[in-house]
């Protein structure tokens, strides 16, 4: 497998050459900070254009087919107009709190989206407790969701900020209890060594019944993290038209935009890379010479295989599912969710106590 | 029919009797006004057991002050009856709970639909400021019987310390522009509010000037999602009031455009209560198939939505030559599609949770409240015109009523789905048997109709359709009486919507199915 360390140490080894090595450090920042963002946008482009293709595949349409070829430049047609359409401003809200909501969300998110491990050694963010990381930084998007919805001054988007309030605060719990299960089962926090551990079998075959469960309760808490049908409540647009976003235009609508598509890849890259192995190919112990061949294919296209085919689940749920009703949301989460993913806990700890896992 | 006048003394207890005597269901209540001899209105009443029909009217001679007792709290549509009867001709029900305009705006001067109405652009100019609204109620009370107190006082009064929330009038699922005026607690509608008339025409009032074949172009602009139905009323009406027979060939192309139009009415409910529900596949693939239905419409009779089809004494141009071949591969391939609407959409465990038990309407208010077509059968009421009151081919053709006995969201979506499934089975009888003859019988060029009072009622794709014509033998009738669809279906919404949460008051509007323009007429 080729390692991406190599490349980076190079870059890294070049520039403390000709400067000074706080210089260094800083131009290294900025350059990972742009490349990140740089991805997190292109991701972005091409998850809008999957959602719209995928959707259309689901209801006998052909989605965009004008702009360019299959239509394959309507996003960033879509993406220049949001870009230079005018940012309105509302009388009586709440200047600060409405203009720095959508800079909270997609904050959240681009942190997140550090966390994923494309290939080896392609991951920005490493450190010992990488898992708690995730958790922590995924976790105060809502709160750019809260201040849209309280300082739009507007009764559909508050109603639709409470609603999402409290479904993500909710599920937030069952995505921890997930997590948990596999750090029991692995014993470690970092990313790259999660990455690591499952080079003899992804998780998701070595936790056999517990991973399992642990994935779909995964799936479904991370579909409702990321406030999509059946669980788009907070933004249904059949009853609260656009639910907490309703208020922003231009690039400020923008962010929620695309916070809400990279969310999605967030959660399915997680997915993958806890539970699908993230970049690790397919290795069956004992067959070396299927294990050789599997690693011929690049790390990063086995983490984008694996994270896109989560999300085309996700998606489909998504154009299938109608919506539930908010107290079926919750109900949902602390009647089964939350004591399933505990007894899962339970049985994954047992599990490996007792030395049940491969 | 003649209605029998009653003594407006007397009145309360006639009405009272009727209800007694099993007068259940208030088809209709037409407000009137004859010149010189008074306002006054005219009640449809209809027995639901035996299906004996009566008309009562009353009259009251004061224009300026008139006078009548409220019947809202013998039979609970009357309460938005009354309410447009006073908007459109200033009659003050006593007693009515809640004595407002129903369609025009508070401060609007006159009442339009009278004879000596003042139509000048000087009283009513075009308003840019907002209508306040009028939340404090007046009841008139004459405060005599402890009954009507009580009533007073269950009525729907929002205050402006209420979390209040307006879905509508630009609102995704209101489909149209109805305003409902909501006050919630936390996720929970405590009071509801309905504020109609933001798609008013004043077609009954445009009728009164304009010819008969001119006012059947307006039918279809009423609930455009049954114009054939619409149409098919003021031709039948018409047609028996100046007594002309239409030919068999006629009966069988009205019969099946009548039903063609049914399915794609049911299936643009289909998709839109999907569609209201989160489940936008759903919604494409009803748009779908129902595209089908209006590439026949548009081959047959030149509109997709409009049609323009009946006419007096027939229809207006003869079916096409392969309108047989089309309709009969077009009811093959719609047969296998609700298999996939129950797949895709009525089987999922999210929609039946959303649905089953969410606003239960029981067979007792579905009658009071006059609420017809699939909202009522859902409710266990056979209230079906082509049943109660079999018209064009109906008694000839064998197919089911289809009812329910829940009266809930999951019921009314489904008795929807059963009518596709037996409106194809009506077609699939008709139309290989469509008989040659003339498509339109020969009529005077300037039709008049006798004097006289004249109604005729269709089953339309939401309920009873009827109208009611009362002609002094002129070119154009002296009164013209739609009776909508809609308004009795929103004027239950108050009683259903008891303990439901915003996303149920979504499900609940997307299954009664009501179209505006059919209740701002």
């Amino acid at each position: 497998m080729f390692d991406f360390s190599t490349i980076t140490t190079a870059i890294d080894q070049f520039l403390r050459d000709i400067m000074p090595s706080q210089a260094a450090l800083l131009v290294e920042c900025v350059l990972v900070a742009l490349c990140a963002v740089l991805a997190y946008v292109m991701f972005a482009i091409v998850m809008i254009f999957m959602e719209r293709k995928v959707c259309a595949a689901f209801q006998c349409r052909l989605g965009p087919m004008r702009v360019g070829p299959w239509g394959l430049l309507q996003v960033f047609a879509d993406v220049f107009k949001m870009l230079i359409k005018e940012i309105i401003s509302i009388n009586n809200s709440d200047k600060v709190l409405y203009n720095l909501a959508p800079y909270l969300v997609v904050m959240s998110s681009v942190l997140t989206f550090c966390c994923l491990p494309f290939g080896e050694g392609l991951l920005v963010l490493d450190f010992n407790i990488g898992i708690f990381f995730i958790m922590a930084a995924s976790s105060f998007g809502v709160l750019g969701i809260l201040l849209a919805g309280w300082s739009s001054n507007n009764k559909f988007s508050m109603i639709g900020a409470v609603r999402s309030g409290a479904q993500m605060i909710s599920y937030e719990l069952s995505i921890g209890i997930c997590l948990l299960t596999i750090v029991v089962m692995s014993g470690t926090m970092q990313i790259s060594e999660l990455v690591e551990a499952q080079r003899d079998g992804w998780f998701i075959f070595k936790g056999h019944l517990p991973a399992v469960i642990a994935f779909i309760i995964y799936l479904i808490a991370g579909n409702a993290e990321t406030n999509r049908a059946p669980f788009d409540l907070p933004e249904a647009e059949s009853e609260l038209t656009a639910g907490f976003h309703t208020e922003y235009s231009g690039m400020h609508f923008g962010f929620f935009y695309v916070a809400e598509f990279m969310n999605l890849f967030i959660v399915a890259g997680i997915a993958s890379t806890l539970f699908l192995g993230g970049w690790m190919p397919l290795h069956i112990s004992g067959f070396d010479s299927f294990n050789t061949i599997m690693d011929y294919i690049p790390g990063v296209i086995w983490f984008l295989g694996k994270t896109f085919f989560v999300i085309w689940v996700l998606m489909w749920i998504r154009w299938t599912f109608p919506r539930l009703r908010i107290d079926q949301v919750v109900s949902l989460e602390w009647k089964y969710l939350v004591p399933i993913g505990l007894l899962n806990l339970l049985i994954m700890t047992l599990c490996v106590v007792m030395g049940w896992i491969f | 029919m003649n209605p029998t006048f009653i003594d407006i003394k007397e009145f309360r207890q006639h009405m009272e009797n009727l209800r007694r005597k099993g007068m259940d269901f208030l088809r209709d209540l037409i407000g009137m006004d004859w010149g010189d001899e008074g306002l006054g209105a005219i009640y449809a009443l209809e027995n639901t057991a035996t299906g004996e029909n009566i008309q009562v009217a009353i009259r009251c001679e004061s224009r300026d002050n008139a006078h009548i007792p409220t019947v809202c709290d013998i039979w609970s549509v009357a309460e938005l009856y009354e309410r447009e009867i006073y908007d459109f001709y200033g009659i003050i029900f006593d007693h009515h709970p809640d004595m407002r305009r129903l369609y025009l705006r508070n401060d609007w001067v006159g009442h339009p639909l009278r004879k000596d109405y003042d139509e000048s652009e000087a009283l009513n100019p075009i308003r840019m400021e907002n209508e306040s609204p009028e939340d404090v109620q007046r009841p008139y009370e004459i405060a005599e019987e402890a009954q009507l107190k009580e009533l007073a006082k269950q009525t729907n009064k929002i205050h402006g310390d209420q979390y209040i929330i307006n879905i509508g009038p630009q609102h995704p699922a209101t489909h149209g522009v109805l305003r409902f005026r909501l006050a919630l607690d936390g996720e929970e509608i405590r009071k509801i509010d309905i504020h109609c008339g933001y798609i008013h025409r004043g077609i009954e009032k445009m009728s009164e000037k304009l010819t008969y074949p001119q006012i059947l172009a307006l039918t279809d602009r009423l609930d455009y999602l049954s114009a054939h139905q619409n149409r098919h009323a003021l031709c039948m009406c018409i047609e028996k009031a100046i007594g002309i027979e239409v030919t068999e060939r006629t009966q069988y192309i009205r019969t099946i455009m009548d039903e063609l139009q049914r399915i794609d009415s049911h299936l643009l409910f289909l998709s839109c209560a999907a569609m209201d529900l989160g489940a936008i596949t759903t919604f494409i693939y009803g748009f779908r198939d129902r595209e089908k239905i209006l590439d026949i419409f548009e081959e047959v009779t030149g509109g997709r939505l409009i049609q323009n089809y009946n006419v007096i004494g027939g229809v207006q141009a003869d079916i096409t030559p392969d309108f047989a071949h089309k309709v009969k591969e077009y009811c093959k391939y719609q047969k296998g599609k609700i298999k996939e609407y129950n797949d895709v959409f009525t089987n999922n465990i999210i929609t039946q949770k959303r649905m089953i038990g969410v606003g239960v309407l029981t067979r007792e208010d579905a009658i009071s409240y006059g609420c017809t077509g699939g909202s009522g059968r859902a409710s266990g009421w056979a209230c079906d015109v082509r049943k109660r009151h079999p018209y064009a081919l109906y008694d000839k053709v064998d197919f089911k009523e289809i009812i329910y006995n829940n009266g809930d969201c999951y019921d009314r979506f489904l008795v929807r789905i059963d009518e596709i499934k037996e409106s194809i089975h009506i077609i699939e009888q008709l139309i290989d048997n469509i008989p040659e003859g003339d498509y339109k019988v020969k009529t005077k060029p300037i039709i008049r109709i006798p004097e006289g009072r004249y109604s005729a009622a269709v089953e339309g794709s939401r309920g009873e359709f009827g109208v009611f014509i009362e002609s002094r033998g002129e070119k154009s009738p002296y009164r013209l009486k739609f009776r909508p669809m809609g308004l009795p279906l929103i004027a239950a919404m108050h009683k259903i919507l008891k303990g439901a949460k915003v996303a149920d008051l979504i499900a609940i509007g997307a299954t009664l199915d009501y179209v505006i323009p059919d209740i701002d007429r």
